[in-house]
């Protein structure tokens, strides 16, 4: 698939925003006044702004008002509502702890709720698509709820707790990968079966349907990021798990650590992102593939 | 709602002879030609005579070769490929918009087009490629089995199927209810054994599919060599070829 960028930083910034809305509304840490407008204002900054950079991917935003209408089946709709839903929620919150120093914890465990239910639908998005077999299985979900945990435990300064989860993120990242790499193999799908011809024999392209690229080789036919994705990944292991498990977990907390492995997270976590698209295979690149 | 209906009046569709397509990209242009004066938005080409020239098409002509397995000869297979209006259609469920639907009286899926957001999502669910977002209006475009042809009782009768199965030059293209066991096209499909692309993809698409009918085995072995008639030169041709050989 095509790692668009915007994608990317939706997927990567906003699931970062959410996870630290999912700490601060279990009061952890327990902030009023200055200190809690300073940590909402950079949850928000990362959530919405990884929402607005889903808009740019849109070819026709004007319409895009009429994607909070299909929850019954669409992931894409319910992350949309789920979204607004748990940054409402997070107003009230915020809102109660900067201005009136009230703790009004209801509002903060809804949001809490409504922040882990918008990131799953994010990754759902991704892993409901048959088409995609390195998506669709069920650690996707698990990996793009523990990012946003592990990322959100980061910014709240919480050095242990999120040196603990990345260790656990790390581990199933790869495991994540190596599951992975069998999935089109296991799908089924092949030159044989996209074409109905496997009952007469073995399926070659002959010759591509057109000669120029197309909307369908753009978007699901990359090929270019497949060639570094072995360095790419030992690249995203050191940056996103081992320097920042070491850091935190073995140096004395304090501010300085923990932002220079939030750095190194963050980098980590755009490189995997980067995997997660350029790496996936779409079963519509059976029809055009030349082996 | 893009919730699939769980039953159409009517499973209209294409039977497409892969035996009989010639492969002259002739559905290609007629489809191109009338979806770009008619229904919807038009399929734009993009840099169209400049270097890199690339446009939206409904249907595209694949060329595949097969080698059977029993060491025989290889065939090319003419494959036009285009929206199979599926029965579970996975593009018409995860359009958050509402703009992708599948119609109860006839089955055809379709966009609306004043819905459409263009997030491309649908695109990333049809495992078959069916499924072009226009980069000039910025919407998704599919096949409509030409809606606007089917039921139309301003042109003539005959002209009343898809603009692809009109020009189709070999008759390698047909149109009909694949829901009717009794109608023609279900028949074909039944006396053909019409298959379904990618089946393991769970989507059960509508259009079939009918295999090459087997090739004649003539070729299978392939005839003997020419024994060889002389083995060595006499004469004066034996002499010359002596001779050259000891230069």
């Amino acid at each position: 698939m095509h790692p668009a960028p915007s994608v990317i930083v939706f997927t990567s910034i906003s699931g970062l925003g959410f996870g630290y809305f999912i700490w601060l509304g279990l009061g952890i840490p327990d902030l009023y006044g200055w200190e809690a407008f300073a940590a909402f204002f950079v949850a928000y900054a990362f959530s919405v702004g990884g929402l607005l950079a889903s808009v740019f991917h849109l070819a026709n935003k004007k319409n895009a008002i009429y994607s909070f209408s299909q929850w019954k089946t669409s992931w894409l709709s319910r992350e949309g509502i789920l979204s607004v839903l748990a940054l409402l929620a997070f107003a009230v919150f915020a809102i109660g702890r900067i201005f009136f120093a009230t703790a009004l914890p209801v509002f903060g465990y809804l949001g809490a709720a409504l922040a882990l239910l918008t990131v799953f639908s994010t990754s759902m998005i991704y892993t409901q698509l048959k088409t995609v077999p390195r998506w669709n299985m069920p650690i996707n979900p698990v990996l793009f709820l523990l990012y946003s945990v592990a990322g959100g435990a980061l910014l709240s300064m919480q050095p242990k707790v999120a040196g603990v989860l990345i260790v656990l993120l790390t581990a199933l990242q790869v495991a994540g990968w190596m599951m992975g790499d069998k999935r089109l193999a296991e799908s089924g799908s092949t030159k044989g079966t996209a074409t109905g011809l496997n009952t007469i024999g073995q399926v070659r392209l002959f010759e591509s349907a057109h000669t120029s690229r197309n909307y369908i080789l753009d978007e699901m036919v990359h090929m270019v990021g497949r060639k570094h994705a072995q360095k790419l990944r030992m690249i995203s292991i050191v940056a996103l798990g081992a320097v920042p498990a070491a850091l935190l977990l073995l140096l004395p907390p304090n501010l300085i650590v923990t932002l220079v492995a939030l750095a190194s997270h963050v980098i980590g976590v755009f490189a995997s992102r980067w995997l997660f698209f350029a790496e996936a295979e779409h079963v519509v690149g059976l029809y055009y593939n030349r082996d | 709602m893009t919730m699939l209906p769980t039953h159409t009046e009517k499973k209209l569709g294409l039977v497409i002879d892969l035996d009989t397509c010639v492969g002259c990209h002739g559905c290609v242009t007629a489809c191109k030609g009338w979806n770009t004066q008619n229904y919807g938005a038009p399929l734009s080409d993009m840099d169209a005579y400049g270097a890199d020239p690339e446009g939206t098409f409904l249907n595209r002509v694949f060329n595949y070769e097969v080698a059977p397995a029993d060491g025989g000869a290889s065939q090319t297979v003419h494959f036009p490929k285009s929206c199979l209006h599926c029965e579970d259609a996975p593009c018409v469920t995860v359009c958050p918009t509402g703009a992708s639907y599948k119609r109860v009286s006839d089955g055809i899926v379709l966009v609306n087009e004043d819905r459409c957001m263009g997030c491309g999502l649908c695109a990333w669910a049809c495992p078959y490629g069916a499924r072009e977002l226009d980069y000039d209006a910025g919407i998704m475009k599919k096949c409509t089995l030409c809606v606007d042809r089917i039921y139309n009782e301003n042109i003539p009768e005959v002209d009343r199927v898809p603009a692809c199965v009109r020009t189709c030059p070999a008759g390698a293209r047909h149109f009909g209810d694949l829901g009717d066991p009794d109608s023609d096209v279900s028949k074909l499909v039944a006396e053909r054994g019409g298959m379904d692309l990618m089946p393991e993809q769970g989507t059960k698409p509508v259009n079939k599919y009918l295999p090459p009918r087997p090739k004649d085995t003539l070729d299978k072995q392939p005839p003997k060599a020419l024994e060889t008639v002389a083995v060595e030169a006499e004469g004066f041709l034996g002499w010359l070829d002596k001779a050259l050989e000891k230069l």
